[in-house]
């Protein structure tokens, strides 16, 4: 891992600490991002994590780029020292998978995708070698996901695998970008899995949709009060799938405004974790059902 | 006191210096694309430079007042009318009760810009009142200005009509437009023939430029040096892990065309981006029409911190010619 300095424009610094994705990037560009965070240097207006990467706002009429970069530089040690520990939750997201909605519009961008003759579902099982799209759909959501990054648009999660290298499921994106995409699809591209917020476009591959709203300006859902965006790094998500029936009464219940997720609170410990995966997820996802 | 929309234009929305903050949440900071533009509308009738105005973009809305009120209207060339007499741009005049403000065909640029004394006056999201329909943030109701629309204005005490910015006082791009960048990033990515490439190239506007971003075409197509794509990129040359984007940005998905990300920008993504407009010329594209010929010129951190000072000195300079 060699962590690249480089600038955006003259407001912005980006920090990449790999190029490729793992949890240990991902800790490590958040523990410094923290440090900047904590650091309060003036002239900072905004620090976005992202999956193994962060970047830096500055107002350069306030610190110059080369003394902000200077600064940040300083931080990457403090980062190398911070714990790998998360204090989080473990939240329980339904999945309609194959719903009609993502069908619809997957048939509709369908001369965009690499398979026009099948549905994303039987793309992503076949070439990750499943032999049907539902035993692809259990490898989904048999194990934890954690929120690598939120962004893109409105509170929009990437979600990467807590399981192997070996294992990890990997999709490209759409040929083209559709220009349309339901709002809580659960989206899938490279090795991310993502819950577009939002309706709009997107290049992800469409596997299924979730009644519950993760984005609400007028924060009418208990779970939203305290912000419109339910989502942030650091969170860890179990898929459960449901069915039409179970759909439709959720959906019911985030209408009438009272539907609440199923979410414990959890420590996740990277070392933890990489010494023992399915041990870790066991007690994760127990977690669920203790609370 | 309110103004109402008798027809709204093509897109027409409530912008203001947007809502700083939100970015790691995939909430861009918005506000008007064109920000000297907006800043000076707002001091040529006597509000703070940071008040919500319309952006108005290629054809102006029909709006009537019920009160009088100071006008002015910068950026784009979209006279403004009076009950049909035409008015002079980046000057400030009275429309009175009962009257309506119109506007001619476009003569040139792409969003004008209306500030009206008091500020419009439409709930803040997140401490803006800029318009984000992605995000239903800001705006009326989170979206852009509809026929009927009633829309509050603040209270104010009136100044005088007539002040005017003088045409060396304003700031509008080229043609061709040249737009400065400041390579970085994963600039890297490129050959060294396709960095040069991009340069020399002439690119102009596509359709698709919006307040999200500007795609432009025309140029060659960009080769990537060579390399076995990092696990979770994705397997075209032009994908990266996904990665925040700056604002200002330019990415070029599959080598093919640039898309430089603006006020509304997605605030992340899987492509790889070769540096970033510079901030003193982020103003210019909110001015671009689509088939503007376009150059995009290489300069270093200092030229962009002397460019930034310049754009800086400008708006003092307006602020010292209107006292």
């Amino acid at each position: 891992m060699k962590t690249r300095y480089t600038y955006g424009g003259d407001e912005h610094i980006y920090v990449e600490m790999d190029d490729e994705m793992s949890l240990d990037a991902f800790f490590k560009s958040l523990s410094m991002s923290n440090a900047v965070r904590d650091a309060k240097i003036k002239g900072v207006t905004e620090i976005c994590p992202a999956n193994a990467s962060f970047q830096v706002r500055f107002d350069p009429d306030v610190i110059a780029p080369a003394d902000m970069m200077a600064k940040v530089k300083e931080l990457e040690h403090k980062a190398e020292d911070a714990e790998k520990r998360l204090k989080t939750r473990i939240i329980e997201i339904p999945v309609y998978y194959q719903d009609p909605w993502t069908h619809e519009t997957l048939m509709r961008f369908r001369e965009r995708h690499q398979d026009p003759s099948g549905t994303d579902l039987d793309y992503a099982a076949r070439i990750n070698g499943y032999d049907s799209a539902e035993a692809f759909i259990e490898a989904h959501h048999s194990q934890p996901w954690f929120v690598s990054m939120v962004g893109f648009v409105a509170g929009l999660p990437f979600l990467y695998q807590l399981v192997e290298r070996e294992k990890q499921l990997q999709v490209p994106k759409y040929l083209r970008p559709r220009t349309d995409t339901p709002k809580q699809t659960v989206g899938y591209g490279g090795c991310f899995s993502c819950i577009y917020s939002v309706r709009g476009a997107g290049g992800y591959q469409m596997f299924g949709i979730t009644p519950m709203p993760i984005f609400d300006p007028e924060q009418k859902q208990s779970y939203l009060s305290d912000f419109m965006v339910f989502f942030k790094p650091g969170d860890i998500v179990k898929w459960k799938p449901i069915d039409r029936a179970e759909y439709d009464r959720i959906l019911a219940e985030v209408e009438a405004d009272t539907y609440v997720p199923r979410i414990a609170e959890v420590d996740f410990d990277l070392d933890a974790f990489n010494a023992d995966m399915q041990g870790t997820n066991a007690k994760l996802m127990e977690a669920l059902h203790v609370a | 006191m309110s103004l109402k929309i008798m027809q709204p234009g093509l897109s027409t929305s409530i912008q203001d210096l947007g809502r700083p903050g939100y970015f790691h949440l995939g909430i861009p900071i918005g506000g008007a694309m064109d920000r000297f533009a907006l800043r000076v509308a707002n001091m040529l009738v006597g509000n703070p430079e940071g008040a919500a105005g319309f952006e108005v973009v290629f054809m102006g809305p029909v709006i009537a007042f019920e009160k009088d009120a100071l006008v002015a209207v910068t950026g784009a060339d979209l006279p403004p009318k009076v009950d049909g007499v035409v008015q002079p741009g980046w000057t400030a005049f009275e429309v009175k009760a009962g009257q309506t403000l119109s506007f001619d065909f476009l003569k040139s640029g792409a969003r004008a810009y209306i500030a009206i004394s008091g500020g419009i006056d439409t709930p803040p999201a997140l401490g803006s009142r800029s318009t984000y329909p992605i995000g239903a943030l800001g705006g009326m109701d989170g979206r852009n200005i509809q026929a009927g629309d009633v829309i509050p204005l603040g209270e104010v005490d009136m100044i005088e009509p007539g002040l005017n910015v003088p045409a060396n006082l304003r700031r509008l791009p080229g043609n061709p437009a040249e737009l400065r960048v400041l390579p970085g990033l994963y600039w890297h990515r490129l050959t060294p023939a396709a960095q040069e490439g991009f340069f020399a190239d002439d690119w102009a506007v596509a359709l698709e430029a919006d307040r999200m971003g500007y795609r432009f075409k025309g140029g060659k197509h960009l080769e990537f040096v060579d390399r076995e794509q990092p696990f979770g990129a994705g397997a075209d040359p032009s994908n990266i892990v996904d990665g925040c984007y700056s604002y200002g940005s330019i990415q070029v998905p599959g080598g093919l065309e640039p898309i430089v990300l603006h006020r509304d920008a997605v605030s992340g993504g899987g492509y790889f981006t070769l540096g970033a407009i510079i901030s003193a010329d982020m103003d210019l594209i909110g001015q671009l029409q689509p088939h503007t010929p376009v150059k995009f010129c290489q300069v270093d951190m200092e030229e962009a911190l002397a460019a930034r000072a310049a754009r800086k000195k400008l708006l003092a300079d307006v602020r010292a010619h209107l006292g």
